[in-house]
């Protein structure tokens, strides 16, 4: 009865999505046939964005979309791959941007050690956090993180002489090569698109390998994964930590792309939207996590026009897509395959 | 300040009761819709802000405090029974997850709808007794606090006499201890979720209609009082109706006292820094029954 990709069984009182896709770009779905060569294709193109256009509203946008790609992809591995909803990705994200602003805003320390530091800051928070709230299942670990993440904002709002408080953290300092500064959207383009590339690959790599298997094995059922020899919280800690510092990554490349942040972008509302776009797109599904930063990015610009109603329809469009594929949008692709070969038992 | 130390311990504490009062019905709406569907209800915030603002625009329309509240609870029940018949019921597999993504669509929707009919200001209106503040031993507690204490006594024993007493409060009950044993003995548990949006979207429209005279409210303020109720549910451990009241009046103590004498920058912090270390040390919560829930 229940298909190797389903969601979860309806009686079941698990709140984990278990993770659907055996492959990162397998042959299974449609997406996973041509979705590989595409996504070459499509990234090749990206790069062009800041050489082919003088727009910096074009600019702008590809500058988000690289680092919500960033930031969903890593919380797709942990959720969608691992089932451990966190619903903490947003403070690590402001760890990483907070940390990579204050080494070269206040300590005044050259602006590429930031670069390390917010991975290894992160990093090392999520292990610490990690290590009591990994414990925890479901409810308990998405609460547990939203509740570290509403502790993190408390300390951007609060921690003032440090993080510049609500007003935001200014005189952050570009990154650069000698003379050369990447100090406009369109310089340090290239540096995101460079690194939100090696995530993709690397996230890749990690799905397919040894590692990834076991993850979710885990998350179809941690009782079944540690009987069969994976130390369960080890690799959850493992992820965590990992998943963590991208988003800690993520952030760094945030603040020296804006070379401005303010706690609003880090609060847990954002964490919730994040796991909503994991959803959107799809949810262990490795192109899901480019669908959802894809609306993430273009749904409040698409939206603009129509300025107060632009949550509103959001809202709703967020609900009628889940309610007719609670798959995400990379399971519109499964849907089409179905149609045209209905014929399975 | 001419009140002495105790009086003013004293204000702190009726602050934080009344405050933990509040925390305690969002708790126990979103106990009700957590037992009922295994999922974490974002919108139940969203129906505290929502009790508010629409018991606001009724009084301000027709100035009987009273009444307009009453109209503002009848209505938020309403939606939320419209919610879930719009929203979860069409849901040909609703598992947890979904439902909590749902919730979360739902929120932003609610939040947004408000904000487009009932505009961006604060909300306020007097409370049930006017303006009247209470002497206590030198502590000045608004009549408004005595209100909410007394009103939310009443819906928990109300809620308790409902589950204890009458037959759709049993099935619920039964749902919620076993989905599939309730539906083989005929209890339609898709209904009995239907009947946890209303009584959740209840539970938080009370709140809402009783604390918006001390507090004000606007639009966007749903989110972290949900988020503080959520927390009183956890820490009284999920589930229980008296857990639910010993976690919302916990934290309502706490996060006054922390704030009249360690920091008011740092008050939210403590709400969920108590959340962490209760989940860490007991995670079934101070009157929850010890579960599998920790590996």
């Amino acid at each position: 009865m229940t298909q190797p990709g389903d969601v979860g069984d309806p009686a079941s009182t698990a709140i984990a999505p278990v993770a659907v896709d055996r492959f990162a770009g397998g042959n299974s779905t449609l997406l996973g046939r041509i979705g590989p060569l595409a996504f070459c294709v499509f990234w090749l193109l990206l790069l062009s964005i800041p050489f082919v256009t003088r727009n910096d509203y074009i600019v702008s946008l590809g500058v988000s979309f690289l680092i919500n790609l960033m930031l969903i992809a890593s919380l797709n591995l942990l959720i969608g791959y691992c089932g451990q909803i966190s619903l903490g990705h947003a403070g690590f994200f402001g760890l990483g941007a907070y940390t990579a602003g204050i080494v070269s805003a206040k300590f005044g320390i050259n602006p590429w050690a930031g670069l390390p530091a917010s991975c290894i800051a992160a990093a090392l928070v999520a292990v610490l956090i990690g290590i009591p709230v990994l414990r925890l299942k479901g409810h308990y670990l998405a609460m547990a993180t939203l509740g570290f993440n509403a502790i993190l904002s408390v300390l951007f709002n609060q921690l003032v002489s440090l993080t510049g408080g609500p007003n935001g953290l200014l005189g952050v300092k570009p990154l650069g090569f000698g003379t050369y500064l990447l100090d406009t959207q369109a310089r340090i383009f290239p540096l995101l698109w460079l690194c939100a590339g090696l995530v993709m690959l690397g996230l890749n790599n990690l799905i397919k390998s040894r590692v990834g298997r076991a993850l979710r094995a885990l998350a179809g059922s941690e009782l079944a994964a540690e009987s069969l020899g994976v130390n369960a919280f080890r690799y959850k800690l493992i992820v965590f930590a990992l998943t963590g510092s991208i988003a800690g990554l993520a952030g760094c490349l945030y603040i020296e792309s804006n070379l401005y942040a303010s706690p609003d972008s880090f609060d847990f509302s954002v964490s919730i939207l994040l796991l909503a776009m994991v959803a959107l797109g799809g949810w262990g599904r490795y192109f899901g996590a480019v669908l959802g930063a894809l609306i993430y990015t273009a749904a409040p610009e698409i939206l603009r026009t129509l300025q107060d109603a632009q949550l509103l329809i959001f809202g709703a469009g967020m609900i009628l897509v889940l309610q007719f594929f609670p798959r995400g949008l990379a399971g519109i692709g499964d849907a089409a395959v179905r149609l045209w070969r209905p014929s399975r038992s | 300040m001419t009140a002495g130390a105790g009086a003013e311990a004293l204000q702190l504490i009726f602050a934080g009761l009344g405050n933990g009062a509040i925390y305690a019905l969002v708790a126990i709406g979103f106990n009700v819709v957590f037992k009922s569907t295994g999922a974490l209800n974002f919108t139940q915030g969203e129906w505290v802000m929502l009790g508010g603002m629409i018991a606001a625009a009724a009084i301000s329309g027709y100035g009987l405090v009273w009444a307009g509240c009453l109209i503002a609870v009848v209505i938020v029940a309403a939606i939320g029974l419209v919610s879930e018949r719009l929203v979860i019921a069409p849901l040909k597999r609703p598992t947890p997850m979904l439902i909590t993504l749902l919730s979360i669509g739902l929120a932003i929707f609610t939040k947004s709808a408000v904000m487009l009919t009932l505009g961006k200001n604060p909300a306020g209106y007097p409370g049930f007794s006017g303006d009247l503040i209470f002497n206590v031993f030198g502590a000045r507690v608004p009549a408004q606090t005595v209100w909410i204490i007394a009103i939310a006594l009443v819906f928990m024993l109300a809620a308790h006499a409902f589950y204890e007493w009458t037959l759709l409060g049993k099935s619920l009950r039964a749902v919620a201890a076993d989905r599939e044993a309730a539906s083989l003995v005929g209890i339609n548990v898709r209904q009995s979720v239907m009947w946890s949006f209303v009584i959740g979207a209840l539970a938080g429209g009370i709140a809402g209609t009783i604390i918006t005279p001390l507090t004000f409210t606007s639009y966007d303020q749903g989110a972290l009082i949900g988020f503080k109720g959520f927390s009183a549910a956890m820490l009284g451990g999920i589930g229980s109706l008296s857990g639910a009241m010993l976690g919302g009046i916990v934290l309502g103590l706490l996060e006054s006292l922390a704030a009249g004498y360690v920091s008011s920058h740092f008050k939210d912090a403590v709400a969920f820094i108590v959340l962490l270390l209760i989940l860490f040390v007991m995670p079934s919560g101070l009157l929850g029954r010890p579960s599998v829930e920790r590996a």
